[in-house]
């Protein structure tokens, strides 16, 4: 067990990496009554085309697949997961992102027993004609529960007009249409594929005792009999740097107009600390441009073109990223244009120092408060990991970043055929 | 030592609570202002923090304010509004960090609390009250806040259900405000309002952090000279009458999912003694993975991805809420009426009991790691007048019995089904 600790942060971080490939941390907090855990697969929905373990052709996978997978590990033969976790008092849940899938509980008692019930269920799947038949109900209310948000439908259109080929244009849930392809067999494809040891991480935040952790889990591996794995081979089209669509609008049932605008990152592939510095450069300058303290926001707000709605943000995976802005607005063209302008104006100056200075500090604050969340904690630091970044490198990078940093990363990031518009209006 | 260790104290017009503990990395500062709510307060209370929070004397600007924050390393500040029971609390929240996990020696608590103290206390003033051009920004704002509801059809639901249930009471309101009554106030109306917020409102004000070393007192009461008030220690929630028909309201919309939302009388509050019997009920029928909702709605018809219940604990009701296809309307809702059925007739085993309460503690001690989750549990106190000590309530918890479900459970009362629906149906 490898010992990591934070001076300044005043947290230790305790690392293992199991003889089966599977990487372990724990992070004690001190004076928490919750632990919480999460199990997590490199494994997301996008891998959708991929060689099986033992297979040598490629497949492709029906869409929301991997989130489908999500919901059928909770069920086993003789029952339900979710049961046993509340049987020992513990609050489980799970959740399918572009790239990930984790599972985890919470709770304030039994730890060593629900980590055990945690990594036993996700390491013992059992998926039946029956009970995949049965999902589609559900999952098919989920995915319309979704296509009556105003808010998702916006923020994924955006990410549908970027991408040509990407499958992250693909949504998450996947639709009616393509779940009603999946099959128990495709299941175990998926699951036999992505849930090697060695494509997961375990992370473990809260009242616990590292030494503890580290033996039962493994002793709970070893007693399993995994085969090492090849590297999983996933595919991906060629995808052009600009975007697919410029622009598209959504009539729904809404009283306000949202417009949303995004650019494509067009150079994506950077991993580690080449990634951090790009990710949090680019989210520096986005505080710059558009932060609260900033003019623009001002102005936007003060024209009754914005509202507390407006948000932002940045975001980068191994092979595709984007920024997202936006808002309710009572003038969805003018706002696109306005935000537009305001970027491709910001790209030609020189970022002003003392303003650079007191974004920082705001970043490193908001990081200190961050780890207030035992969940925080757990998710990114596992997002930074399997991107080969680290989570507890955030102060010294972000102290570290110069305007140059900011200025190259923008001019690189915002570009015009990268640049797109989605717009949310209400159904005449 | 207790789970919350909380020390209260008088000081001058407001009540200060401290939570000294070392588990956060930053101090949380919360300001609750309490008041009834009613038909002629509720815009101009639903505008005012809103304004307040967009330029004070000193920083004239919300651009002002904002940079001010960012050079207490990120500090945040946001304001809130809330219905509990009968009451309308308007919140401010601050959030600043310990400046010794910074590289930085210089303390950020007293310049923190000069910041909030100039957004409550001093704020930006023209000729006539408040800036009118701050007062004409924030009213466009709100008016589509409220317009917006509409937008989230599972808030638009709730709202609308509560609508119905409370035609002619207060409690049918929504905490922003009263989209036809915006265009009447003026900045001297809203001044005049916060003047009477400033001088009658129940303030609390609470500290979550590492205080040590902090003269929390004598900064309050430097920075927070509100005037003593009288008490309002007799002001409590009038809990929703029992004596009502059921009823069943439906609308159409161009939407793809069905909102089933149901409202329930229950006759049980916070300070009461069947609180907890009720609490393991809602849990019971309706709260966890395991209750009966979840399990026969979803996971046995397959109807719904989510189905639950959610216990409003100072009015007294219970709202149990699913997104369902339109044409399952009527076996849903058969569905939901036998599982309060079942609950009745006592269908339901020990283990069951166990698990819920089980799950309630898990609960209680979860909330109690977060700030503000710590200050929302103490609050409930407050707008209750029933102080119960976390170790207090897992013992209530712990004590419920069968019997006790069951004669909770035969006080519920059905009120209201609410359906948003497709035009199509």
């Amino acid at each position: 067990m490898k010992t990591i600790p934070f001076n300044q942060l005043q947290e230790t971080l305790y690392h293992q990496t199991m003889d089966n490939g599977l990487d372990v941390y724990v992070l004690p907090k001190k004076g928490f009554n919750k632990t919480y855990a999460t199990f997590t697969t490199k494994y997301g929905s996008v891998d959708n085309h991929f060689v099986p373990l033992n297979g040598s052709e490629n497949v492709q996978v029906p869409d929301g697949i991997a989130h489908f997978l999500e919901h059928k590990l909770f069920e086993k033969e003789d029952r339900d997961v979710f049961q046993d976790f509340s049987k020992q008092g513990a609050s489980s849940n799970a959740f399918t992102s572009f790239t990930r899938t984790a599972y985890l509980f919470s709770t304030t008692q039994n730890v060593m027993q629900n980590l055990e019930t945690l990594v036993n269920f996700v390491q013992d799947p059992y998926f039946s004609d029956k009970s995949v038949e049965k999902e589609k109900g559900i999952i098919g209310q989920e995915i319309e529960m979704y296509n009556d948000n105003s808010d998702w439908r916006a923020y994924f259109g955006v990410i549908e007009n970027m991408f040509h080929h990407h499958p992250v244009k693909i949504d998450i849930a996947g639709t009616v249409e393509s779940i009603a392809k999946i099959t128990k067999e495709s299941l175990y494809t998926c699951y036999e594929t992505f849930y090697h040891p060695s494509n997961m991480v375990l992370f473990v935040v809260g009242a616990v005792e590292p030494n503890e952790i580290m033996s039962f889990v493994e002793k709970n591996q070893a007693a399993k009999s995994y085969k090492d794995q090849p590297p999983i081979e996933r595919f991906f089209d060629e995808e052009p740097k600009k975007v697919a669509e410029k622009k598209r609008v959504l009539p729904m049932s809404v009283q306000v107009a949202k417009c949303l605008v995004g650019f494509k990152e067009p150079n994506p592939g950077r991993q580690g600390e080449e990634l951090l510095k790009h990710e949090l450069s680019i989210n520096l300058a986005l505080d710059l441009m558009f932060g609260q303290s900033s003019e623009n926001y001002e102005t936007l707000y003060n024209e009754g073109l914005i509202d507390q709605s407006f948000s932002y943000d940045f975001t980068e995976e191994e092979k595709f990223g984007f920024s997202i802005l936006g808002s309710n607005t009572s003038s969805p063209d003018e706002l696109a244009d306005r935000l537009y302008s305001m970027i491709q104006s910001f790209k030609n100056r020189a970022v002003d120092e003392e303003q650079l200075e007191r974004i920082r500090k705001k970043k490193i604050g908001s990081f200190l408060r961050a780890l207030n969340s035992p969940e925080f904690i757990a998710n990114q630091f596992t997002r930074y990991r399997f991107n080969q970044m680290d989570l507890f490198e955030v102060v010294p990078v972000l102290e570290a970043l110069t305007a140059k940093d900011v200025e190259k990363a923008v001019k690189e990031h915002f570009a015009e055929e990268c640049f797109t518009v989605c717009q949310v209006v209400p159904k005449a | 030592m207790a789970i919350i260790p909380h020390e209260k104290t008088s000081c001058g017009g407001l009540t200060l609570h401290r939570i000294q503990t070392d588990k956060y990395k930053t101090t949380t500062v919360v300001m609750q202002f309490k008041a009834k709510l009613t038909k002629d307060t509720v815009t101009e209370r639903a505008l005012l923090p809103y304004v307040l929070q967009s330029g004070t004397a000193q920083y004239g600007s919300s651009k002002a304010v904002r940079t001010e924050l960012e050079k207490l390393y990120g500090a945040t500040l946001g304001v809130d509004l809330a219905k509990k029971g009968d009451f309308h609390i308007m919140t401010f929240r601050m959030d600043f960090a310990n400046e010794k996990f910074l590289s930085e020696d210089d303390p950020l608590f007293k310049k923190a609390l000069t910041l909030l103290a100039d957004v409550v206390m001093n704020p930006k003033t023209g000729n006539s009250g408040f800036d009118s051009s701050i007062v004409e920004k924030e009213k466009r704002t709100m008016k589509q806040r409220i317009e917006s509801i509409y937008d989230d059809k599972m808030r638009y639901s709730n709202m609308r259900l509560t609508q119905e249930m409370f035609p002619d009471e207060p409690f049918g309101l929504h905490v922003f405000g009263e989209s036809d009554q915006v265009d009447q106030i003026t900045s001297q109306s809203l001044y005049d309002y916060y003047k009477k917020v400033c001088a009658e409102d129940e303030v609390d004000l609470y500290f979550v952090g590492n205080l040590e070393g902090i003269e929390v007192e004598n900064i309050v009461k430097e920075l927070f000279p509100f005037d003593e008030r009288s008490s309002r220690e007799s002001e409590t929630t009038v809990k929703a009458s029992l004596d009502v028909e059921e009823k069943e309201v439906q609308e159409s919309q161009e939407i793809k999912q069905g909102k089933l939302h149901m409202g329930f009388r229950t006759g049980v509050g916070y300070a009461d003694d069947e609180y907890y019997a009720l609490q393991v009920f809602n849990g019971m029928f309706g709260g966890f993975s395991h209750s009966k909702l979840f399990r026969n709605v979803r996971e046995k018809e397959s109807l719904a991805y989510y189905a639950a219940s959610r216990y409003e604990s100072h009015k007294g009701l219970i709202i149990v809420m699913s997104g369902i296809e339109f044409k399952n309307y009527s076996k849903t809702v058969e569905i939901i009426k036998e599982q309060l059925t079942a609950m009745r007739n006592g269908d339901f085993n020990e283990e069951e009991m166990k698990q819920t309460k089980t799950m309630i503690r898990n609960q209680l001690l979860e909330t109690v790691d977060d700030a503000k989750g710590m200050v929302e549990l103490l609050y409930h106190g407050v707008v209750s007048r029933k102080l119960r000590s976390i170790e207090e309530w897992l013992d209530g918890v712990e004590a419920v019995t069968k019997e006790d479900i069951l004669a909770v459970a035969d006080k519920v009362k059905l009120d209201t089904v609410y359906f948003l629906k497709g035009e199509e149906a």
